[in-house]
């Protein structure tokens, strides 16, 4: 078994029915020299713990959601939908969709 | 009679440690025992403690599908690999243990036109450094494995394949085992059971490091732990470009020996190969989601076994044996990273992946050398951790996302 997630939209649904998107990350304000930008860009956190990170139900409703998992047990304390003060997402300005690496 | 059953012991069982050591090597896996053997035996540097967290081999090292090939499509990777390969050519000879390495080959199936264009662009590159690897059309691939299901009758039909001929696969705990007795022979410390659980900084150097069973004093400290790299990191103030995934594997029971080549379908995510024992041994691509707890997963098997069962129809009814994970340490680039940080004193090898264990000899031998001499080698230079930072990335992509 891997492990359950709980779509905000739809539920609790297996993790395979999931895109994952990594956790969430705090773009530079203002003008950021080429190494912060590299840095924002490449280096994570990956934390032994919990972390907030970003998920997508590619197999379902297609919303983008995030999750609180704690990823030494991969138990998920919670999920949301973005909000315009959510990690590493929208300012103002910036379109509803977040930021988000690869898929 | 009773010789056999004596407990033989590789390396010796240690005391207490030492207050202070030159070099303390943080893994008891496959780069961190490479490391310090190549530390004694090239550089007589021997007054080195590898501090290992479980049992040695707990991680990786002891995990994985010992897939050992040097067909990468850069040149700074494939000449990295090449150089690990030649080394471990010659491993069971210099480290007097059988490893069973068996070059038997390596094929990695296209199954577009797209995957043909890639290998055929691998294959130059190979050809350049002298690196023996060609494209082959299904002629060939049906005299290299009989065994294997051409026909146009599957969801991805083979069009060819890349072909490797001194890929091959090895006995990983001979190679951890092999290592570590090579390394204590020459009066390395092995300890395990021995947790990092800190590392003392003054003035942008390091002084030492806390572990589980007391504080050493040392100069030089060499972070050998793949998967928990990151951790380590945090400790010394180093952030890394790594995520932390996990990589599954399974065997079937053993079947006689029909599989002398090692098959790879980058499109099915699968490989295949017949171990010494005539296990089937299967493996895929890392979980999507980053996570340091290893619990195996069943969708996996089910997705690897099925499309086993394309390639190989006559597995159909083998009995599944074991499944197991490890964790990953993957870096942006699919590359490497090594040797010095912006902490004096500090080195890495990390950004392992899913590929890290065919490197284990060229990584002791430049860390070594490194540690030595106070000079990265040219080898290495293009896979420092300040890549990242000037975004001058080695993108292996194409060729270590789903082949290890
Ligand atoms: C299923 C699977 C299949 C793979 N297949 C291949 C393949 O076919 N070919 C290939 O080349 N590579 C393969 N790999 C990758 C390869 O195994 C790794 O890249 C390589 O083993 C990593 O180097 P290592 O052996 O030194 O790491 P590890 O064996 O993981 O060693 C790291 C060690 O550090 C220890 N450690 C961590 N934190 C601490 C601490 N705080 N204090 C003390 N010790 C600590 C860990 O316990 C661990 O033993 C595979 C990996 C997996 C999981
Ligand atoms: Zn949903």
């Amino acid at each position: 078994m891997s492990f359950l997630l709980p779509c905000p939209n739809c539920g609790p649904r297996d993790v395979d029915e999931f895109a994952y998107a990594g956790e969430t990350t705090e773009r530079p304000q203002g003008t950021p020299s080429p190494r912060e930008l590299a840095s924002y860009i490449h280096f994570r956190r990956n934390a032994a713990g919990v972390q907030r990170e970003w998920w997508y139900h590619r197999f379902g409703c297609e919303l983008w959601f995030l999750a609180e998992r704690d990823t030494r047990t991969n138990e998920v304390l919670k999920t949301e939908l973005p909000s315009t003060d959510a990690a590493g997402s929208p300012t103002p300005h910036e379109p509803a969709t977040p930021d988000t690496p690869a898929v | 009679m009773r010789d056999i059953f004596r407990t033989r012991r590789m390396w010796r069982r240690r005391g207490e440690l030492k207050p202070r050591y030159d070099v303390v090597v943080i893994g008891g896996g496959s780069h961190g025992l490479a490391t310090a053997y190549y530390l004694a035996k090239n550089h007589g540097i021997t007054n080195v403690a590898v501090l290992e967290k479980s049992y040695i081999g707990s991680g990786a090292a002891g995990r994985n599908t010992t897939i050992i090939r040097a067909n990468y499509r850069t040149p700074e990777g494939a000449e990295f690999y090449r150089s690990s390969v030649e080394l471990y050519e010659h491993l069971s000879l210099d480290l007097d243990f059988n490893l069973l390495f068996s070059q038997q080959g390596h094929l990695t199936l296209a199954h577009s036109d797209r995957a043909m264009i890639t290998m055929a662009e691998r294959a130059e590159v190979n050809q350049l450094l002298g690196i023996d690897s060609r494209l082959v059309y299904n002629d060939e691939t049906a005299r290299l494995c009989p065994e294997l299901n051409l026909s146009d009758d599957v969801t991805w039909p083979i069009l060819g394949a890349l072909y490797h001929p001194p890929g091959g696969i090895i006995r990983h705990d001979a190679v951890v085992w092999g290592l570590a007795r090579g390394a204590d022979r020459r009066g390395v410390e092995i300890h395990p059971y021995t947790e990092v659980t800190g590392i003392e900084r003054s003035n942008g150097r390091v002084t030492g490091v806390k572990t589980t069973r007391g504080e050493i004093a040392c100069d030089t400290v060499i972070s050998a732990t793949a998967g928990w790299s990151t951790l380590i990191g945090d400790m010394a103030g180093v952030p890394l470009p790594i995520t932390t995934h996990i990589l599954q594997a399974f065997v079937t029971e053993p079947l006689k020996p029909f599989l002398h080549v090692i098959i790879v379908s980058s499109q099915m995510h699968v490989y295949i190969s017949q171990t010494d024992r005539g296990e089937f041994l299967i493996g895929a691509e890392i979980e999507p989601y980053t996570t340091y707890r290893g619990t195996s997963t069943f969708p996996f098997l089910e997705y690897s076994a099925r499309h086993t069962l394309e390639l190989f129809p006559q597995l159909e009814s083998a009995k599944v044996l074991r499944q197991w994970t490890g964790l990953c340490d993957i870096s942006p680039d699919y590359s490497p990273i090594l040797g010095l940080t912006e902490v004096d004193g500090f080195l890495i090898s990390c950004g392992w992946g899913t590929y890290g264990f065919k490197a284990a000899p060229i990584v002791g031998t430049t860390l070594a050398e490194l540690v030595a001499t106070g000079r990265t080698p040219q080898l290495i230079a293009p896979f420092t951790l300040e890549r990242f930072y000037t975004d001058t990335l080695v993108s292996e992509l194409a060729a270590a996302a789903v082949s290890h």
